[in-house]
């Protein structure tokens, strides 16, 4: 291994140190014996077991999981929809603001997005719910979705597809049997950003959410205006830690993958 | 041997296997094809030559479907194919890049056509390992596509395009991945396979030694247009243009102005140079300008004046190609025309005759080159 030079490891540490240091003092207080949040008293895991029995905390994370599994496979079904329109289908009419809008969420500030879906679901007289915010999720993750797809698009080589037609396939059989198997690691890992944006947003949700559904982001959000509660810390590590696997886990099966598939060639080459 | 000549395009009561009439492509304002009409037998291995942006390819995926002709019709066996989308028709290509599905192994590759006719079960099993044993491919069934190599990724190909039993089998440039030794076996063994297979072939290609080799009729194109349909031995000793002449194999051109004289011509194009003598059926009127296009191997080199050669002229040798079997040698007259001649290394070891700079002696008779006119 290459031994870093001093200011590589001064990078590497104050990027390190900005990015995590938060979240790991957060996770050291979660395990916090003592009820105030910035005094340590010893480790404890009452935290934890407290946030079991919490009716109300339980229950915004099953309204968040619910709408975060719902609303990314709309975006993701949808998201990859538009990104076959903008790659596939050439130059159309219509083809430069189909474009922009379904880029637009990517850029337009998020309390915005809120409040004109919010007029929205008013204008056209839909209670505000779990269902409006699935709508609200959908909206601004498809744009992510179809970005992560359609640059896997681009590097499609279409002669797969031709030879599936020309090998009998209909055009639809064709997207399922050989486009679909080919680009779904990117529209796993659209699914999986759409899934991890529903998760942790708050503005959208706060603007589309009815009194009766209450995600976990609301639900801390207002418990830490009345004070950082150990609780919460325990709460957010539990997030961290489910996030912290998913990553982990995706980027090791992308790893092993990639490895497997050079190890498969170079094998090629000498047999 | 009481084996007939397989020459179907001789014969006119010979049915084709695809017509192309009046056929136009274009694409906006751009004429890929223009107006071409021709026809390719069945059990043909028909090429389709020229170089890049002549239209070959638009020519192949007009009869894979995949493109439809602007103007014109295209009949397969008498029926016109526009309105057959590719998946319906009896027509499978191979493609340049052989489009393998990745996801998919060795034999299920091959498998994927026969599955899409829903073809029982044990049907599809033996129509694969008969492809399978063809293309010598069984000890690789179950690799991925990444898991062998580009050799053998071309057999895979060329297996999955003949599991069907096509009519018609469309090859794009379908060695033209592949190395220069592989490629030559490759030639011989794709011959091999469409004599067993009986399968009409329709090649495309722009490697000229690759067309020559396989096909039994070879077209050369240029710009949209078919120049010349022909057998790839008339192709080179009897091409119709100087466009022709050029593409395949290595000419030297000649260009001048032609006085018919006896049962053939003069043809002063150099001055200080005595007048070429040429035989020829080309028909051509007094002035009228000309080409002869006279191939490198057909010149003779001599150190001194040959006698009573139809043509001879002096020169200098500018340049020697060594190519192990043959040489070349670009000899320089007077006038600074130069002129190809090869010779075959046919002794090893012999002692080098001529070198640079020697003056020299070129030769040839006057059937050896074709006479164009300008």
């Amino acid at each position: 291994m290459r031994r870093l030079s001093w200011f590589n490891t001064t990078a590497l540490t104050l990027g390190f140190a900005f990015l995590y240091l938060p979240m790991v003092i957060l996770i050291i207080y979660s395990f916090n014996e003592s009820k105030l949040v910035t005094v340590w008293a010893g480790f404890s895991t009452k935290w934890y077991g407290e946030l079991i029995q919490n009716e109300a905390f339980l229950n915004a994370a099953w309204v968040t999981l619910r709408v975060a599994v719902i609303s990314s496979t709309i975006a993701t079904v949808l998201g990859t929809m538009a990104a076959l329109v903008l790659v596939r289908a050439g130059r159309f009419s219509g083809r430069t603001l189909f474009s922009g809008m379904i880029y637009a969420p990517l850029v337009m500030p998020e309390v915005i997005t809120g409040l004109s879906l919010l007029l929205l679901f008013i204008g056209i007289g839909l209670d505000r719910g779990v269902f409006t915010i699935i709508l609200a999720h959908t909206t601004f993750s498809m744009c992510y979705v179809s970005v992560v797809v359609s640059s896997r698009l681009v590097s499609f080589d279409k002669s797969l597809e031709e030879a599936a037609l020309d090998l009998g396939c209909s055009p639809i059989s064709a997207f399922r049997l050989v486009t679909l198997p080919i680009i779904a690691p990117a529209v796993i890992s659209g699914w999986l950003l759409a899934f991890t944006l529903s998760l942790d947003d708050l503005v959208i949700a706060s603007f589309t959410s009815g009194p009766s559904s209450t995600t976990l982001p609301i639900k801390i959000w207002s418990a830490v205006r009345l004070g950082v509660s150990p609780e919460i810390n325990a709460l957010s590590t539990l997030m961290i830690a489910i996030v912290a696997v998913g990553v982990i886990t995706a980027s090791l099966i992308t790893k092993r993958a990639s490895l497997k598939q050079q190890a498969d060639e170079r094998a090629a080459v000498h047999a | 041997m009481g084996q007939t000549i397989f020459e179907p395009w001789n014969d006119p009561s010979a049915k084709p296997l695809i017509q192309f009439k009046n056929v136009t492509k274009k694409f906006g304002d751009f004429v890929a094809i223009d107006n071409q009409t021709f026809d390719i037998y069945a059990q043909e291995f028909f090429a389709l030559l020229g170089p890049s942006g002549c239209g070959k390819t638009t020519m192949m995926r007009m009869l894979a479907g995949f493109e439809t002709p602007t103007e014109g019709t295209i009949l397969l066996g008498g029926e016109d194919i526009a309105p057959i989308p590719p998946n319906k028709r009896a027509v499978n290509m191979m493609f340049q890049s052989y489009a393998l599905f990745p996801h998919l192994s060795v034999w299920e590759n091959i498998a994927f056509g026969l599955k899409r006719d829903s073809m029982p079960k044990p049907d599809i099993e033996a129509r694969v390992a008969e492809m399978l044993k063809l293309t010598r491919l069984e000890q690789f069934a179950k690799r991925k596509p990444h898991q062998i190599s580009g050799g053998q990724r071309q057999r895979v190909a060329l297996a999955r395009s003949l599991a069907k039993a096509p009519k018609l089998l469309l090859l794009d440039e379908p060695l033209g991945a592949l190395d220069a030794k592989l490629r030559q076996d490759t030639q011989f063994e794709l011959m091999d396979i469409q004599e067993k297979t009986g399968t009409t072939f329709v090649i495309v290609t722009h490697d000229q030694e690759e067309a020559m080799t396989v096909a039994s009729r070879v077209a050369v194109m240029d710009d949209g247009r078919i120049i010349q349909v022909d057998t790839p031995a008339r192709i080179y000793e009897s091409p119709n243009s100087v466009y022709v002449a050029d593409f395949i194999g290595d000419v030297t051109i000649l260009s001048g102005t032609a006085t018919p004289r006896d049962d053939g011509y003069d043809i002063a194009f150099a001055e200080g140079q005595p007048p070429l003598r040429s035989k020829s059926d080309t028909r051509l009127d007094k002035g009228q300008a000309c080409h002869l296009a006279i191939r490198p191997e057909k010149v003779s080199i001599t150190a001194e004046k040959p006698v009573d050669a139809a043509n001879a002229m002096q020169g200098k040798i500018l340049d020697i190609a060594y190519l192990g079997n043959l040489s070349t040698y670009h000899v320089q007259l007077p006038n600074g025309q130069i002129i190809k001649a090869q010779t075959a290394n046919t002794r090893r070891l012999s002692r080098r005759s001529f070198t640079w700079e020697d003056d020299v002696w070129l030769s040839w008779t006057d059937t050896a080159g074709v006479l164009l006119a300008g």
